[in-house]
């Protein structure tokens, strides 16, 4: 058997004395999505900054195809093809989609100028097979809605070749017609390989999205399950009881 | 947006040929408002303020705090600030006058008058400048001191550093060669002035070109060809209108007569010289372009611009946010340098209160510039627009005769009104305060 995309084995990080998450293993393949759930502050977002490379574990190892990888920084992620969304965007307000998307990544011209324009016809190309409504370009992004907002997120997420995808609540903020573009685009990366972990709240989300689901509760891995084996209540159980159910434990 | 009430249709109109213009509205603003103080001023002082002799004068006294300026909008736009560039200022200025009249000449026996001084000197000015910079970037990014106190530290640190190199002594008369970055004792003359200028026109046509057609190869958004080429003839017409105020400012006959006695001749019957640019505006000219294109086209100023807006986001970009505070620091310190430069050479000496309260114009400058203290948003040549109207409102004021106590008071009072227009604006617009 081939080793998984990722691998994060034990797993530990602390925050003055409180451990955000203590010892948590999870994996993840290509072509698979994997499902982090668990009430607020149960560790999920931490856990998935340390493989982004904002937070450094305090314990354990990553793995990228069974090789042990060393992430210290954004840019050392980004090396691994690890590509984020996150919550809150992470977008400069001030700057406009294509200064955005290649944020740290700027296209240059020979005599190392960043190339504008060439940016922007990128932009153009990827939002074009994204989100074709998108044509506020030259604008910052503070005057995008949320929806727009998200889409320029997902587009520099998607733009440079992620194997990696990290999502964290994707649908937060979105209309339920923006939701159901994100669920087909994650259906879309999916099939070309890519290995997807969603946090999310919405354990709905969760079933129809996911292949395996890993529930934490106070920074501690609860379990991970095959969605096909549970029901939306045993899910609803792992959060708040912090148990796996009974036919599976 | 929604809530945002539409405007009329001519507004709306309006709106969008500006839009399609790619017209910036607040630097509209801003050059209105300059236009309004100096012909105020001109009528005012009954066509004294708006003659070459003054605007001369405006020009070589607006470089100092212009080029500052245009580094403070860096250190602004990343959400600081820097209270010390006042007192920086007379550090490398003391530095630089005791390199030039005590340690190379005296010390290193090169002897007064010698080429290699003024050269020397600037370099060594801009390093300690450059290094003090960087110290105190180095103590905001890497160690996490608030740039405000850093500093407000370094602006009594740094000001009795340069007394005491001093010993509050007023050193001069500075090198011949490092007085022409002054203005008066370094002019271009009439036919390089007009060499230069026409060497701006052609740069100016070439650039406009040379974005149009990248941005046509691109595919990009062009604006009518019509629209570029009026804003080409109005930005060569600025140049060539400039040049020739410049160059019809003659020199004064009793200054050219001591210039001929000072060579041993005498100078020929009816004989005239302009003034013609001043190199101390050329090296304003280079900083500004310098500047901007770090702003615009370079990942320096990306990543400046990105860390203003959103300094988590430029984090987790994989930017590199404590070098970048260092890093605008010591430009901010290289800049001041140049500044203590045209600033001791302007008085042809350096005195021990150079660059008093410099750092409140420069700041000043910035924020009439447009640029915004919640970080992420400012253009350098709004800054040294900025500094040219609080240098027009105060010069203006001195020659209507306003009490000096009023003239401040009315300077503080045009900061904040400034600030509050630009707030009031921003809000209409939508875009972030």
């Amino acid at each position: 058997m081939t080793a998984p995309l990722v691998e994060m084995r034990n797993i530990s990080i602390s925050f003055g004395g409180v451990k955000a998450v203590d010892d948590v293993s999870v994996d993840l393949n290509g072509g698979e999505v994997v499902g982090l759930l668990g009430h607020n502050g149960a560790g999920k977002s931490t856990l998935i900054k340390i493989l982004s490379g904002a937070y450094h574990a305090s314990h354990g190892e990553i793995y990228i195809d069974g090789q042990k990888a060393t992430i210290r920084s954004p840019r050392d992620a980004r090396s691994y093809n690890i590509e984020t969304i996150y919550q809150t965007l992470a977008l400069a307000d001030n700057l406009d989609a294509s200064s955005n998307l290649f944020l740290g990544r700027e296209l240059v011209t020979p005599l190392g100028f960043v190339n504008d324009d060439a940016m922007e016809a990128e932009t153009r190309k990827i939002m074009a097979r994204l989100n074709p409504n998108f044509k506020k370009f030259n604008v910052p992004v503070a005057a995008l809605s949320g929806g727009q907002r998200q889409s320029v997120a997902i587009a520099r997420a998607v733009y440079f070749n992620a194997r990696i995808l990290i999502m964290d609540e994707p649908t937060a903020a979105l209309g339920p017609h923006e939701t159901q573009m994100v669920a087909e685009l994650i259906q879309q990366l999916k099939a070309q390989g890519i290995g997807i972990f969603l946090i999310s709240h919405d354990i709905h989300d969760v079933m129809e999205l996911c292949d395996r689901a890993s529930v934490m509760k106070n920074g501690k891995l609860v379990g991970s399950v095959d969605v096909k084996d549970v029901t939306d209540d045993d899910l609803l159980g792992m959060i708040i009881l912090g148990k796996k159910p009974a036919h599976l434990a | 947006m929604s809530a945002t009430p539409t405007g009329s249709l001519t507004d709306t109109k309006r709106a969008n040929l500006l839009q399609m213009l790619e017209i910036d509205t607040r630097l509209l603003g801003m050059i209105g408002a300059f236009l309004v103080i100096s012909l105020g001023f001109d009528l005012l002082t009954e066509g004294r303020f708006l003659t070459p002799r003054n605007i001369f004068n405006l020009t070589i006294q607006t470089v100092s705090v212009a080029i500052m300026a245009s580094g403070m909008v860096f250190i602004i736009v990343m959400r600081h600030i820097d209270l010390s560039v006042g007192a920086l200022l007379a550090t490398t200025s003391a530095v630089m006058a005791m390199t030039q009249t005590y340690i190379l000449p005296d010390m290193l026996g090169l002897g007064l008058g010698n080429p290699l001084i003024a050269p020397i000197t600037i370099v060594v000015g801009l390093i300690v400048g450059s290094i003090i910079g960087a110290f105190h970037g180095y103590l905001i990014g890497y160690l996490a001191i608030p740039s405000f106190i850093v500093t407000l530290g370094g602006l009594l640190v740094w000001r009795n550093v340069a007394w005491y190199l001093t010993d509050g002594q007023t050193i001069g008369p500075l090198d011949p060669i490092f007085q022409k970055f002054g203005g008066v004792n370094g002019t271009l003359g009439v036919s390089l002035s007009w060499g230069l200028a026409i060497l701006g026109v052609l740069a100016t046509a070439a650039t406009l070109y040379a974005a149009r057609r990248n941005k046509i190869t691109h595919e990009a958004y062009v604006k009518p060809l019509w629209a570029e080429i009026a804003l080409g003839a109005l930005l060569s017409a600025i140049i060539i209108g400039f040049t020739a105020i410049l160059n019809s400012y003659q020199i004064p006959v009793r200054r050219l007569q001591r210039m001929f006695e000072r060579l041993g001749e005498t100078m020929p019957e009816g004989f005239v010289a302009a003034y013609g640019l001043p190199i101390s505006a050329l090296v304003l000219l280079v900083v500004a372009i310098a500047m901007t294109l770090i702003a615009r086209r370079t990942r320096l100023g990306r990543y400046i611009f990105a860390t203003g807006g959103n300094p988590d986001a430029a984090e987790l970009s994989g930017i590199n946010t404590r070098l970048l505070t260092v890093k605008i620091f010591a430009l901010m310190g290289l800049l001041t340098a140049i500044s203590a430069v045209v600033a001791s050479s302007r008085l042809a000496n350096h005195s021990n209160d150079i660059g008093t309260l410099d750092e409140l114009r420069v700041i000043a400058a910035a924020v009439i510039g447009g640029t915004a203290l919640s970080g992420g948003i400012g253009t350098i040549h709004g800054a040294i627009l900025g500094a040219l109207i609080m240098q027009s409102l105060q010069s203006g004021m001195a020659m209507v005769g306003v009490d000096a106590p009023f003239q401040n008071i009315v300077v503080g009072s045009v900061l904040v009104l400034a600030v509050l227009i630009d707030i009031v604006y921003r809000r209409k617009t939508g875009e972030k305060i």
